[in-house]
């Protein structure tokens, strides 16, 4: 036991895991829904432009939209079969968004398409960024950033650390851990292309204390050429945030405003690497993930490998969710999103689906008592903000002073203010409402 | 499987809680008050019982009548309300007029805490503020001791207990001293070892300082109180007075003295660590704690009475808001203390 010896940053919360019922349990191919709805938008930055149209027949892994710009990548066919129509989907923003409806094909053999490999040993980091925009890759963690957006270096920057994030610290998640046990050989050479693509000298894979196993696993196999080596950090959330991995990792803060690169590091999820490792080499996309399905309401909980645009009316059918589900969210419970409506798609972001019966969903539902200014927030918050005093401002409106005197704009929303709050007061909502205006009091 | 879904709830995260929340936070400080209040029973017996009986009801019945006037839910079930009557109720000596327990137990809960918006607006501690009221209106019946352990404690009550209202109180005979009021106008100190366990005069409740500790702890180990706020405390009286002692023993009570005796411990793990008046930074909290435990010091040594845990107090409650504007948490990446390379 060496734990309190691991790194880790200031504050943070310790919610129970729930892990235990999927982390053992090995990644499963998940069968094709009958109509597949792929979203032109499942990542941040502009909607992919499609190149398919109404009526054609797509092999599985096939492109059936383009990057539009920059900061956009590409779709790819989850499955052979024909385009139903291009329309719009309701998606977990809330919003409805265009999308590719595919049919697949029954009695198709349902091969991969294979492209143009992008060779790890010769590419260059032009090369290597136009590859991964190419196959599609966005962050798996969640926040479905285009990666290749993050390893173009600006002139005059540099990435001294690689860090590879496999702390998945939110509850019920264990994806990333399944896929460091499972894709060991695609992450190391995820890797080497993520290396290469940045300019990095080496990489650390950061590891919670609570997946010992996988974290024994990559040390075991790490190749002798592969400047890379494993951090098991303390169970703390959010660990997995970049700004906390940064601090854990290499004791160097993110200035406000800034990002990791500011202080010469990079982050990447540890299934994105392993997306990059997997594909590549074949010059594919992604048209599928992995997924851990759980909660209180699921009875076949697991790690699935679950095609994009799967809706989440055929998921949860499949995983004998029953009638009494009342509450759904895509991504881990302190992050995630509700889901309005059970024909949204699973995107290229959804790194969970939990769901909730009646009795779990009441738990969270209590009275809100008054502010008894316990202080509670303040030692939670990891980015070491007075969610006390902001929540006495948004009584008053006055978000300018909440973003210029209270640092309002450095929350990123991980939630573990409202957790510890014994009043129920919606502290993150409140933050996030008050962010909204002061980014549209900035805009106008 | 066509109805799944069909009541979804939609709630924005986090989707789940810690479980703290403020009732069950309140109800475990009246859970590790009730040690406290049986041994306050068992050394004074029935008076005590009528006190704690009377403090804890007057202040329930005036906030659910405040409330009732003002037309508001009941708030009687976040339990602050009988935290104010219990902690109250244990300030105050045992054989106190029953007519004054009441009185005083409508103000603090009017005056303290309704009057400012109620559970969390309150910037003094209410119980406090009701026994603040009490002493500038009784000085002489608040400190008026009756002994503890008395023969026969559970089968009568003393006299004073049934005085009518705006009577002249008559005490039993025998009246003590506390150990404070020894030392302050006798110079006579007591039992380091008598004082920890209670067989000692007072309030009704300061007596047992181990009780009020094991209290304390339960409550620290449950994350319920900030041990800063009690740590501060003891740690700025043991360092005052010990200089002090240490200078002129024979003017100068010892450390030991000044932690178990009169109201410290009662007042520093139970009131001055009340979350709602107190500052909300661990930074703070020891700030807080030390400027209460230099005030003790002070009004005990200097001032004109013998005990001064109460104003100390109170005057920490009023500097807490100025403590929550000069101690901040530093934003995290405001200040890049460490730059890379």
């Amino acid at each position: 036991m060496r734990l309190l010896g691991l790194k880790t940053f200031r504050n943070g919360i310790h919610p129970p895991g729930s892990k235990d019922e999927t982390a053992g349990l090995p990644i499963r191919q998940f069968p094709f829904a009958p109509l597949l709805i792929v979203p032109l938008v499942q990542h941040l930055g502009k909607p992919s432009v499609p190149v398919v149209r109404e009526g054609q027949k797509v092999a599985r892994g096939e492109c059936l939209a383009r990057p539009d710009g920059f900061m956009s990548v590409a779709m790819h066919a989850p499955a052979s079969g024909t385009v139903r129509s291009i329309g719009l989907t309701p998606s977990i923003t809330g919003r409805m968004v265009p999308a590719v409806f595919l049919e697949p094909q029954p009695g198709s053999t349902q091969e991969v398409l294979e492209g143009t490999p992008c060779p790890v040993d010769t590419a260059g980091p032009a090369e290597i960024i136009e590859a991964i925009q190419a196959a599609g890759v966005v962050g798996l963690g969640g926040a479905a950033f285009p990666t290749h957006a993050k390893l173009r270096i600006p002139e005059g920057r540099s990435v001294d650390a690689l860090i590879i994030n496999g702390a998945e610290c939110e509850p019920y998640l264990t994806t990333d851990h399944r896929v460091m046990l499972e894709q060991r050989d695609d992450v190391f050479m995820g890797i080497r292309y993520l290396l290469r693509a940045c300019g990095a000298q080496r990489a650390v894979i950061a590891v919670e204390a609570n997946k010992l196993d996988a974290a024994e696993h990559l040390r075991a196999g790490l190749p002798d050429d592969l400047p890379a080596s494993v951090e098991v950090l303390q169970v703390k959330y959010p660990q997995g945030a970049e700004k906390m991995l940064v601090s854990a990792l290499l004791r160097r803060e993110v200035p406000s405003g800034g990002l990791p690169l500011d202080v010469h590091a990079l982050c990447v999820n540890v299934a994105t690497t392993a997306e990059i490792g997997r594909l590549l080499p074949h010059g594919r996309g992604i048209q599928e993930r992995v997924i851990t399905v759980s909660g209180p309401a699921v009875k076949h909980k697991g790690n699935y490998r679950i095609p994009i645009g799967t809706p989440l009316r055929f998921l949860l059918a499949e995983v004998g969710v029953e009638e009494d589900v009342a509450r759904v969210f895509l991504g881990g419970p302190m992050m995630g999103a509700a889901a309005s409506s059970l024909d949204i798609p699973i995107t290229k972001g959804t790194s969970g689906v939990v769901a909730f019966d009646a009795d779990g969903a009441e738990r969270t539902h209590r009275r809100v008592h008054p502010c008894i200014r316990c202080g509670y927030c303040v030692d939670a918050c990891p980015v070491l903000l007075n969610p006390c005093q902001l929540t006495a401002l948004t009584r008053g409106e006055e978000y300018g002073r909440m973003a210029d005197e209270f640092h309002l704009m450095d929350c990123f929303e991980c939630g573990s203010c409202s957790y510890v709050c014994p009043s129920h007061i919606p502290l993150v909502q409140q933050f996030r409402m008050a962010k909204a205006a002061v980014r549209k009091a900035g805009a106008a | 499987m066509t109805d799944v879904g069909k009541t979804l709830e939609i709630r924005t995260s986090p989707h789940i809680l810690s479980g703290h929340s403020v009732d069950v936070i309140m109800f475990n400080v009246v859970l590790a008050l009730l040690p406290v209040t049986a041994f306050a029973v068992y050394a004074f017996g029935l008076s005590a019982l009528l006190v704690l009986g009377v403090a804890v009801a007057s202040c329930v019945v005036t906030e659910w009548g405040i409330g009732r006037l003002g037309g508001r839910a009941s708030t009687l079930r976040d339990w602050s309300v009988a935290i104010t009557g219990l902690l109250y109720g244990l300030t105050l000596p045992p054989g106190l007029p029953l007519w004054m327990v009441a009185v005083g137990g409508v103000v603090a809960v009017a005056l303290g805490k309704t009057l400012f918006g109620g559970l969390g607006f309150n910037v003094f501690n209410p119980a406090l503020v009701g026994r603040a009221f009490l002493q500038a209106a009784f000085p002489v019946a608040l400190t008026t001791w009756s002994p503890g352990f008395g023969a026969g404690r559970f089968s009568g009550l003393g006299s004073s207990t049934l005085t009518l209202p705006f009577s002249r109180p008559l005490y039993d005979a025998v009246t003590s001293a506390t150990p404070l009021a020894l030392w302050k106008f006798d110079r006579q100190a007591s039992e380091v070892g008598e004082l920890a366990l209670g067989f000692v005069g007072g309030s009704t409740g300061e007596t047992c300082a181990l009780l009020i500790l094991m209290g304390g702890a339960y409550l620290v180990g449950r994350n319920m109180m900030n041990w800063r706020i009690p740590a501060g405390i003891f740690a700025a009286v043991v360092v005052l007075s010990g200089a002090l002692h240490a200078l002129d023993p024979q003017t100068y009570a010892s450390p030991g003295f000044m932690l178990f005796s009169g109201g410290l411990m009662l007042g520093a793990v139970f009131m001055a660590s009340d979350m709602v008046g107190s500052p909300m930074t661990s930074a703070g909290c020891l700030a807080y704690g030390a400027l209460i435990g230099v005030l003790v010091v002070v009004i005990r040594t200097w001032g004109g009475m013998p005990e001064g845990v109460m104003y100390a107090i109170l005057l920490g409650n009023a500097v807490t808001p100025h403590i929550d504007r000069w101690i901040q948490p530093v934003p995290y990446g405001a200040s890049p203390r460490k730059e890379p390379r």
